[in-house]
């Protein structure tokens, strides 16, 4: 293994080992998605009646939610502990050494990623014990845990970029309640084209997070759908390609040596 | 060669003063030098920009023989740098640190057990090896942050100060660790300090920083010859007694104000004490206290700077550190 890869390696073992010793950290992005899965399932079964809704299994519509859901907290998770790192100066201890820079997120992100498809087996695993069986099969499967991947990678440079950017803990979480609005006012809990309100199926048909969704929904319930599978890729692209950008360059102003 | 040369050096703060103020360093290989002053004098600012966390504004600076700006990652590899808070993962355990240390300065991954070991027997913590590094104490976190600096064996070691906060015993073990590394492996030591003993105790030349510029610079024996000659102040058994006792010391030298007794300022230096000892004794004068003042490193920053740096508060020069407030100018 190069040094580099090495380093990396190490690094996002860091990001993952604390991320298990605060419980707080683990629990909450399992637990909170879960319950509000069972939450919605219960009260919008009856939305399954409506003409055209794509599905008779509410958890299966639902399901996708808590992929997104996951990949938020994985965002507030990621830029909270590279803002404690910056706090503490522990960002300079690693600035001291020879290492490449672009370690450090790498790192920060590979633990981000790997708690991510943590997360998804767990969401789907719970599926599976309630009876949604993924329409893609076991290949769909593979396709939603690679773009589980892709989403936490894209959020988690989102997270690392606003600590970068602030240097604190408290601003990042600042943000999450703005992209948590962003989930809500998508199609998270109804088809688009079944949402009455015009306003609202505006601004759900302009939030990319409904097509994050739609994706997942996809290869969950209809099965093959190019269309989804495009925009739900090309959006989570858009926005790791955007996001790593960005947090790169905070990278290099923050550790400017 | 030097191990740490550093020529005009500049940094100044974007709406904030100069912090450093065209200093010029030559430290020695294998020596401890000592970098002294108060508050916001610009001590952890020049430790940034000489351990390459913080480019220079103007001038340059050389460390192990390569250039701060233009070769940054050379210079890294030779140096190690406890800086002024230890900057530790509370949530990692020390061995999980020296290890991840180890890892960073590209060391061969079979030798960084051992090393990792080595290092823990070394600071004393080899039983909490294995604990939280939240849980540690003050003293505890300050030789992990040290056994981390030396993971790589460097020829040049930067302690920003390392006993800020440390009760006396310590600071005393820190002061014989360093100690021991430069005189048996013959690392450079810079060390950043406000505690006047530290410096005396430690360094075998001493910087005083003031407002960003050195005031002075020598040995720390050399520093006090500057200032002037020892002084003895002796307190009578019998308060009716002072002016029979002012009159022998003056015998010696000059007086100067004593709010207990008498004291004067030696004219041939400590020598003289025998000599004032006998008057006393000769004329049967007991005396409850006689001591020999020599001239502090205290008394040389007075004498430089106008100001005393005794009962300074502990120093926070937080704008200097990456990733603060505070932005280049």
């Amino acid at each position: 293994m190069s040094a580099f890869a090495d380093q990396v390696f190490l690094l996002a073992r860091r990001s993952v080992v604390r991320t298990i010793r605060q419980p707080a950290n683990v629990v909450f992005p399992l637990v909170f998605p879960m319950l509000l899965l069972a939450v919605n399932s219960g009260g919008l079964k009856a939305e399954t009646r409506l003409p055209g809704f794509p599905t008779k299994s509410f958890v299966a519509f639902a399901l996708a939610v808590p992929f997104i859901q996951g990949a938020l907290f994985a965002t507030m998770n990621a830029g909270t502990d590279l803002a404690r790192d910056i706090q503490t100066g522990f960002l300079s201890r690693l600035s001291l050494t020879p290492m490449r820079g672009i370690a450090v997120l790498a790192g920060q992100l590979g633990g981000v990623v790997t708690m991510g498809v943590i997360q998804a087996t767990v969401y789907l695993s719970v599926g599976l014990a309630v009876g949604v069986r993924p329409a893609s099969g076991a290949l769909g499967v593979l396709v939603l845990f690679g773009f589980a991947l892709l989403v936490s990678l894209g959020f988690g440079a989102l997270g690392a970029f606003a600590a970068l950017r602030t240097g604190s803990g408290e601003a990042v979480q600042s943000i999450f309640p703005a992209f948590f609005v962003f989930l809500f006012i998508s199609s998270m809990n109804i088809p688009r084209n079944l949402i009455a309100a015009g306003w609202f199926r505006d601004l759900a048909t302009a939030n990319p997070v409904s097509y994050l969704i739609e994706c997942v929904r996809s290869l969950l319930i209809t099965g093959w759908d190019g269309q989804a599978l495009a925009l739900g890729f090309g959006i989570a692209a858009a926005i790791t390609v955007v996001a790593l950008a960005l947090a790169s360059w905070a990278l290099r102003v923050r550790m400017a040596r | 060669m030097d191990a740490i040369e550093a020529e005009h050096l500049v940094r100044e703060f974007k709406n904030g003063p100069r912090a450093v103020d065209r200093i010029d360093l030559a430290v020695r290989s294998g020596e401890i030098y000592g970098f002294l002053g108060p508050n916001g004098a610009g001590k952890s600012t020049t430790v940034h920009m000489l351990t390459t966390l913080l480019p220079p504004t103007a001038g340059t600076a050389r460390v192990a023989g390569y250039d701060v700006v233009h070769e940054g990652p050379q210079v890294r590899m030779r140096i190690g740098a406890a800086l002024q808070e230890a900057a530790l993962d509370p949530l990692l355990t020390g061995r999980e640190h020296l290890r991840l240390q180890a890892s960073l300065q590209a060391m061969p991954r079979n030798e960084r057990r051992a090393r990792a070991g080595e290092l823990l027997a070394r600071v004393g913590l080899s039983e909490a090896a294995d604990r939280k590094v939240g849980g540690y104490s003050g003293g505890m976190k300050r030789r992990l942050d040290l056994a981390l600096a030396l993971v790589h064996r460097p020829p040049v070691l930067f302690l920003d100060e390392p006993t800020t906060g440390l009760d006396i015993q310590s600071r005393t073990a820190l002061w014989g660790e360093v100690g021991r590394l430069a005189r048996e492996e013959g690392v450079t030591v810079f060390l950043t300090t406000q505690y006047l003993e530290e410096a005396d105790v430690l360094a075998d030349r001493v910087g005083i920083i003031d407002h960003g510029r050195i005031v002075a610079e020598g040995t720390p024996a050399e520093l006090k010859a500057q200032v002037g000659r020892p002084s003895v102040e002796a307190v009578p058994a019998d308060p009716a007694d002072r002016k029979l006792v002012g009159e022998i010391l003056a015998r010696f030298g000059e007086p100067i104000t004593s709010a207990k007794g008498v004291a004067v300022r030696l004219r041939e230096g400590e020598s003289d004490l025998a000599g004032i000892v006998r008057a006393l004794d000769a004329d049967e004068l007991k005396v409850e206290h006689l001591q020999l003042h020599q001239p502090s490193l205290d008394d040389v920053f007075l004498a430089k700077t106008g100001r005393s740096l005794e009962g300074e508060a502990p120093e926070e020069e937080q704008s200097a550190r990456p990733g603060l407030a505070m932005e280049p100018a």
